[in-house]
């Protein structure tokens, strides 16, 4: 274990020094208020057994409230202090630039110079892991961590580093402070998951990338029907990359033996948007509802606004206020978690608007199903995939074009500019890959879609190992020839990095 | 329990509330639903559940529900 946080802090130290300071900074904090309130709740606990009889109920009331207000002070310390520390190396310059526009619409006067910071790599991801463990324990769900060295571990652990996933405590630690013996089985199984990523990553994902920046570069020219084509490759390349790095990174884990949990259920399977964000970057989804979501949905003030919503606006409107102004927030947050721009935040709040229309017409869906029996047919189901693919990856454009005013122009243009004419081979050659590369990229794709559709019924990998040798020998060295072959390599490629390392 | 399941049914009237045992663990209840049923439990009940008590194991049947509501009314007592 401790050669395994060596590795972990090697990694960091290899990408940049500095970003052990900052990482030790949030271990160090989070493991000592969490301790603190993790024995201030035991010793209150054993304390409160015995002595329970001798106070009245008003007294016991008055003494649980002091001893929670106590573990309240710690517990937002430290939390306030992180999140700080990641709102400040994230968002600072966000929010200069954001001052300077409102200072230069009255007259462009004492513009505020943006500053030079560091943002460690995956400060996001290892804050909310951190924020997500301090939270449990503050809500008793379990005790703290004793040992700096295992919990150390727990926060910087190598392979999520990159990009995620974001693991609970409660779910990594049962395989992570184990001791493991080399075991064939598992070894296997996280290479044969390894190369799986790759081929994604190489294969797919950065050829289909070179198209993608030719279409966001050339927008003047690309636009109407490129931008739709623009959208879908994003959609392609960016499912690729990312579930690819997921691959990459569950893989390395579980040929150490080590358990990290899923972040895709092959969400572009989804009837709808809802159910796409409970199949796409799982863990994050599953720790804005945990840990922000709910919080504000149950807190106090949610409460009395429910009430008195209800009492205004009759129940039927009134109850609706507390879900949506959560998920307004949590939306927003979700937006500005992704980058510090506002293409981030519109795309965060547009997933919030898409949401809630469907919410809303979900009587409407009743009453069409009621009349029409279509649900549950291959055609229907086709259609609700189509629709998810759609306006996923509408939104997507603007996390593609990173510019709000531009994505809804160039959105529009589908509409407004796209015409047959633009149906040429040529200028699809012209985007930097040959008719070869999209060839690659197609049958890619078919792979990426068959495994998809054998995985409905089970892993691929169990398949695979009950296969015999010969067979088994075939598909892996297939695969591991194909990305050798295919991927994306040479003059015009470079192994892109992770597009979720910037989060 | 009367008073709970017409809330719950209210949620979802295709549902049977007295049988199903999988309300969050089959999918039935989402995070909204969630949500919507602990403002109405307030309302009726007048007891609080904070978000450490939204789990699965507390909102997988009208049973588990009604549990943690008699819980937090006996621990006022």
């Amino acid at each position: 274990m401790p050669f395994l946080l060596l590795a972990s802090y090697a990694f960091y130290f290899i990408a940049d020094p500095r970003y052990l300071i900052f990482i030790a900074i949030t271990t160090v904090s989070t493991f000592f208020a969490a301790k603190a309130i993790s024995d201030k709740k035991v010793s209150f606990d054993v304390w409160f057994k015995e002595h329970k009889k001798e106070y009245e109920k008003e007294e016991r009331k008055a003494l649980k409230a002091k001893e929670h207000a106590a573990e309240k002070k710690i517990f937002l310390c430290c939390l306030l202090f992180n999140l700080g520390f990641l709102a400040v190396t994230k968002y600072t310059n966000f929010t200069i630039a954001n001052i300077n526009n409102i200072i230069g619409a009255f007259g462009n006067q004492g513009q505020i110079s943006f500053v030079d910071l560091i943002i460690p790599m995956g400060i996001s991801f290892y804050t909310f892991q951190s924020m997500g463990y301090l939270i449990d324990v503050y809500n008793g769900k379990f005790e703290a961590q004793k040992n700096l060295i295992k919990f150390a571990l727990f926060v910087s652990f190598f392979p999520q580093l990159v990009q995620g996933p974001i693991s609970r405590y409660a779910d990594l630690s049962q395989t992570l402070y184990e001791e493991h013996r080399f075991d064939w089985h598992t070894v296997s199984f996280g290479l044969e998951r390894i190369l799986w990523g790759f081929f994604k990553k190489l294969v797919i994902a950065d050829r289909i990338l070179v198209p993608v920046k030719a279409i966001i570069a050339n927008t003047d020219s690309y636009n109407g029907f490129y931008a739709f084509v623009g959208a879908m490759f994003y959609a392609l390349e960016l499912y690729a990359d990312f579930t690819g790095g997921i691959d990459i990174t569950i893989g390395v884990a579980e040929t150490m033996g080590i358990k990290v949990t899923e972040n895709f259920n092959r969400p572009y399977f989804s009837k709808n948007i809802k159910e796409y964000w409970n199949r796409w970057h799982i863990t994050m989804g599953t720790w804005f509802t945990d840990y922000i979501f709910y919080p504000i949905s149950a807190s106090q003030f949610m409460m009395k606004l429910s009430k008195k919503s209800r009492a205004r606006l009759g129940n039927n409107l009134g109850k609706r206020v507390p879900v949506y102004l959560s998920s307004f927030i949590v939306w927003f947050t979700t937006g500005i978690w992704h980058g510090a721009s506002w293409n981030f935040i519109v795309w965060g709040l547009g997933n919030f608007v898409v949401i809630m229309i469907s919410q809303e017409l979900e009587p409407f869906y009743r009453w069409f199903h009621s009349k029409v029996n279509v649900a549950g047919t291959l055609g229907w189901k086709v259609f609700q995939i189509i629709r998810t693919v759609l306006i996923m990856s509408s939104l997507r454009m603007f996390d593609c074009y990173r510019d709000v005013p531009l994505t809804f122009k160039m959105f529009g243009s589908i509409f407004t500019q796209s015409s047959l004419s633009q149906l040429s081979a040529e200028v699809f050659i012209g985007m930097g890959i040959t008719a070869y590369d999209y060839l690659v990229v197609f049958i890619g794709m078919l792979v990426l879609v068959s495994v998809s559709l054998i995985q409905r019924s089970g892993s691929v990998r169990e398949k695979i190992a009950t296969k015999a040798a010969p067979v088994r020998f075939i598909i892996w060295y297939g695969l591991f020839m194909a990305t050798v072959i295919f991927g994306a390599y040479g003059i015009g490629y470079s192994a892109s990095q992770f597009i979720y390392n910037q989060f | 329990m009367n008073e709970l399941i017409e809330i719950l049914n209210d949620l979802h009237p295709e549902v049977d509330f007295t049988t199903e045992k999988g309300l969050v663990t089959g999918g039935i209840l989402d995070s909204f639903d969630i949500v919507s049923l602990i403002s109405e439990i307030n309302e009726e009940f007048d007891v609080t559940i904070g978000a450490a008590e939204l789990t699965p194991e507390n909102f997988d049947s009208a049973e588990t529900i009604y549990a943690l509501i008699k819980a937090k009314l006996d621990d006022e007592d």
